[in-house]
């Protein structure tokens, strides 16, 4: 039966204002449905506040946040779809289905906007990996998120992962999925047309994933969380590509009025969007929703999570047509409600009215709360252990940095996703900072081939050392990805991932990353047209590190100019363009953290937005015109991990001369400079701005004076330090 | 020259094998439920997860309409192209010997692996030279080729081996290192690589052209 107003997570005040917009005691059916609207992950309540402040406007946004994607103009009439999102507290109690079921939902989200997925990247926390559920949760997240793209056919193009102890119950898992689609073939979610049918099409209705949106994703892990895993959903890619295709022909053939895909809160929630964004009622009887178990109450059938579902409004003489084509790729079609002029949501069960309540009590009225932040006195988070002795050589720190967990060849993982479907995929996972797809895969292309280049970023452990700057890096670091690809950001999704809100020190952790966001957007030119937020993201042993992930989509003219990492051709310049605003420092870097020094120790460099932006452009430009044969991001590991990967991802050597052996320069982690190559004299229209360090070749990376490692060894180290560490 | 790719609920590489054979000539997708092959020259059954893989891969898709008229028209010497879930289904449908079975470890292995041309009957690798190097990538959970020795026996004799992993170990652990194997027609080849993902040196390599190319 039901629980009280206390356990579904509503406070006494929330319920007594629940009775008065009701006018009356809500039933049971009305209260459930009312604590998944009025969840955190539902009704943002601690965090809509704070996302009004982020831009959300450019010149090529065609759909901002609100919708089930965000879209942008990508040139010749094509819009791109995408939206980043978090399975947390499901892959953390069940890893597999919870990342696959990650993917399934983010990819109906870009789907129930019109658009064909193109590609998946996912962005992925846990502890060190030396703890065996790290090393569970790894293996099986990994695992779930290659078998649901895999099987539907999406590429998995690129991502990260990152291991910090802060994340050891609670690993994050957060998925971006983006897609293609005409401008005028976009479609929202909004009902319109009283009389109009309402038709849920594809799995059947079970009673999985009851309450995973208010009980998993609104509260604080525990340690009963073994008990919570009847309330992770479970994926079926094979109905979710009926589906897709289903959806796909359904708004090509012109049937639907408005479509929505059911994710958190099932039914409830997507009935009661759409009622709320059409300004309209709509009647639903559960009676007609094709169960798995035939005994389900009401109250169940309307907030069960089970996958793969959408909805969807259709007029009335359009119907058959529509369900004629749910048979033809073998999905259940069913018609279970219509719109009316009610402005009501109204549950029927049978005939029987059992659940009836004003939308815009539900979508509009759930108070929103106000941040009470206060900065932490005392440190939030205990120094990560010591993996590595003080006063190691640069050559033994080198080999250290390259083959750790952080930073080594995530080869591992994606050798298990299927990167090249679609046949869009032009570079590699590492092969460029920057996954770079073309948008016409056919060979019908004479002349320029135009791209896209996504990348997905958030280093946590920055963000907590400084909220503000931390989340400043995090676009900033995209948006140099992508100048390394060649492309010019056209906007952003984002996720936000971080602790309990109620708590003053998140608060404010919040609150600045977010303050960091919106400046890091509005400078760099990249409008944030979508995201999610995951709170509540603490166990017994304390919050995670803040981690704001930034997923950035940019474009690119000619797909046949895209960067790369590796150093490719003997006798090319190396040489690193910076702003003059760069200015390394070792606090809070992967150096600070293998020698075990507390994150507070030191301060973030600060970023310069305005010079960035122009040092990106000069970056893109070189790229586009061929000018560099290379480009690489200065960032983990400092400007000595970004030479040593240039040479172990295009296997060749270096000769060079660093001028010192001061290790903030060398290892030191900051915002604005990149590794380039390129044919000698070419970089001379850069006059000072590229710091000439020496050329390509042999079979060594040398450094006069410092260190000399074959590149054979540096390539051994990185391809082995994360599978080393999983044996 | 006209080719047909058969698509199946939850094929995946539909779409990729139309692209690759429309920069070779025409192409159309063939639907599973349709008895009819439209006509085309020749017949390229796709990758992916047809039927969601449920019971044993391939062996839905194997009873599907439109693989009786698959089967009709290889037995007339049509030729037919199975790629990975494809190669499975033919397997299944006993157009050609052998079986695959899950990779050595296990896992989905995505890579660009190096084939090697053996000498043999198949019309689909005739303009290709024995000992001639591909390079192709394969993705799989279910490509571990194998057939007892007897019948090995009989597909050497019959130059049924058609593409052999040219590294070491091999990726998937298929025995003899079986990449792809004919019938004894030589016209029905299954492979587990995907050619149909290298004909653009843009998207990593164009070796999958001369395998598509042969049936032009």
């Amino acid at each position: 039966m039901i629980a009280s107003h206390r356990e579904l997570g509503l406070t006494d005040a929330e319920y007594e204002l629940i009775q008065e917009k009701m006018g009356r005691d809500p039933n049971g059916v009305e209260l459930a449905i009312f604590s998944l609207m009025w969840s955190e992950h539902c009704a943002y309540k601690h965090s809509k506040l704070l996302l009004k402040t982020l831009p959300t406007e450019g010149p090529r946004v065609l759909m901002g946040p609100g919708e089930n994607a965000g879209a942008v103009d990508v040139g010749g009439g094509l819009a791109c779809a995408f939206k980043v999102e978090s399975h947390n507290h499901p892959s953390a109690v069940e890893p597999f289905q919870g990342a696959a079921t990650g993917v399934g939902g983010i990819l109906r989200d870009v789907f129930a906007v019109g658009a064909r997925p193109i590609a998946i990247l996912d962005s992925l926390r846990f502890g060190e990996p030396d703890s065996p559920r790290t090393r569970y949760l790894l293996d099986r997240a990994v695992a779930g998120i290659g078998h649901y793209g895999n099987s539907i056919g999406v590429a998995t193009v690129g991502g990260e992962i990152y291991f910090e102890g802060p994340y050891e119950q609670n690993c994050l898992v957060n998925a971006m999925c983006l897609g293609l689609i005409e401008h005028d073939q976009l479609i929202r979610s909004a009902a319109a047309g009283v009389g109009n049918k309402l038709v849920l099409f594809g799995a059947r209705t079970g009673r999985d994933g009851i309450g995973g949106a208010s009980v998993l994703a609104s509260a604080e892990l525990g340690e009963a969380d073994a008990d919570k895993r009847p309330t992770v959903q479970i994926g079926d890619p094979f109905e979710e590509k009926k589906l897709l295709e289903c959806s796909l022909e359904l708004l090509e053939q012109g049937l639907l009025v408005s479509l929505q895909d059911l994710g958190a809160a099932g039914l409830t929630s997507s009935s009661a969007e759409m009622a709320s964004k059409g300004e309209v009622g709509i009647d639903i009887d559960v009676r007609r929703v094709p169960l798995r178990e035939a005994d389900m109450e009401a109250f169940e059938i309307m907030i069960s999570e089970s996958q793969e579902r959408m909805l969807c409004v259709v007029e009335p003489d359009r119907v058959d047509d529509v369900l004629a084509l749910c048979a033809k790729w073998e999905v259940n079609g069913t018609v279970i409600g219509e719109v009316t002029d009610s402005r009501h949501l109204c549950v029927l069960d049978g005939g029987e009215v059992v659940g009836d309540i004003p939308v815009p009590a539900l979508v509009d009225d759930c108070p929103l709360y106000e941040l009470e932040p206060a900065e932490p006195v005392t440190p939030v988070y205990p120094a990560p252990p010591r993996q590595i002795a003080d006063g190691l050589d640069a050559r033994a720190t080198l080999l250290a940095l390259l083959g750790s967990a952080n930073l080594a060849s995530r080869r591992w993982a994606f050798s298990q996703y299927d990167w090249l479907v679609g046949s869009r995929t032009v570079r590699r996972p590492e092969a460029c900072d920057a996954a770079v797809l073309v948008l016409d895969p056919s060979g019908d292309a004479d002349g320029p081939r135009p791209g896209l280049a996504v990348s997905i970023d958030g280093n946590g452990r920055r963000v907590a050392a400084d909220p503000y700057r931390g989340a400043v890096e995090a676009v900033a670091e995209c948006s140099a990805n992508l100048a390394c690809a060649g492309a010019e950001p056209l906007g952003l999704t984002n996720c936000l991932n971080f602790g309990n809100p109620e708590k003053p020190h998140i608060a404010w952790q919040l609150t600045r990353a977010v303050a960091g966001l919106a400046d890091a957007c509005r400078e760099l030119g990249a409008p944030v047209v979508g995201g999610n937020v995951s709170l509540y993201n603490e166990g017994p042993d304390g919050p995670i590190y803040p981690t704001p992930v930034v997923g950035m989509v940019g474009e690119l003219p000619d797909v046949a100019m895209a960067g790369r990492i590796g150093f490719s051709v003997a006798g090319d310049v190396v040489a690193v363009i910076s702003a003059a605003s760069y200015a390394p420092s070792l606090a809070a870097s992967e150096l600070a953290k293998l020698r075990g020094e507390p994150i507070e120790d030191g301060e973030l460099p600060a970023a310069v937005l305005g010079e960035l932006r122009a040092l990106h452009a000069v970056i893109r430009q070189g790229v586009r015109s061929g000018v560099l044969r290379s480009a690489h991001d200065v960032a983990e590991g400092g400007l000595l991990v970004a030479l040593a990967e240039c040479c172990l991802t295009g296997a060749i050597g270096a000769r060079l001369e660093l001028g010192g052996d001061d290790e903030a320069a060398l290892f030191g982690e900051g915002p604005g400079a990149f590794v380039v190559s390129a044919p000698r004299d070419a970089l001379t229209p850069y006059g000072q701005a590229a710091k000439v360090l020496g050329e390509v070749g042999g079979d060594v990376l040398h450094v006069d004076g410092l260190l000399e490692v074959a590149v054979d060894e540096l390539i051994r180290v990185h391809a082995g330090g994360l599978t080393d560490r999983l044996r | 020259m006209k080719y047909g790719v058969v698509r199946f609920p939850g094929t995946c590489d539909d779409v990729d094998a139309v692209l690759a054979c429309e920069r070779l000539g025409e192409a159309e997708i063939l639907w599973h439920a349709d008895r009819d092959l439209k006509g085309v020259d020749a017949v390229v059954v796709p990758g992916g997860f047809s039927y969601g893989d449920h019971l044993r891969v391939g062996a839905v898709a194997r009873f599907a309409p439109v693989m009786e008229e698959v089967e009709r028209f290889a037995l007339r010497g049509g030729l037919v192209l199975g790629i990975c879930n494809g190669f499975q289904i033919l397997c299944e449908a006993g157009l050609l010997p052998g079986a695959l079975l899950p990779n050595t470890g296990l896992r989905f292995a995505m890579r660009q692996t190096v084939l090697e041309v053996v000498e043999s009957s198949c019309l689909w690798t005739r303009g290709l030279t024995p000992g001639e190097r591909l390079s192709i990538p394969a993705k799989h959970t279910t490509g571990r080729y194998y057939a007892p020795e007897p019948v090995l026996d009989e597909m050497r004799a019959n130059g049924q081996i058609v593409l052999r992993y040219a590294e070491d170990p091999i990726p998937n652990g298929s025995v003899e290192g079986i990449a792809g194997v004919c019938n004894k027609a030589g016209n029905v080849l299954g492979l587990m690589p995907h050619p149909e993902h290298a004909v653009d040196l843009l998207t990593g390599s164009a070796d999958g052209l001369k395998v598509l190319a042969a049936a032009a």
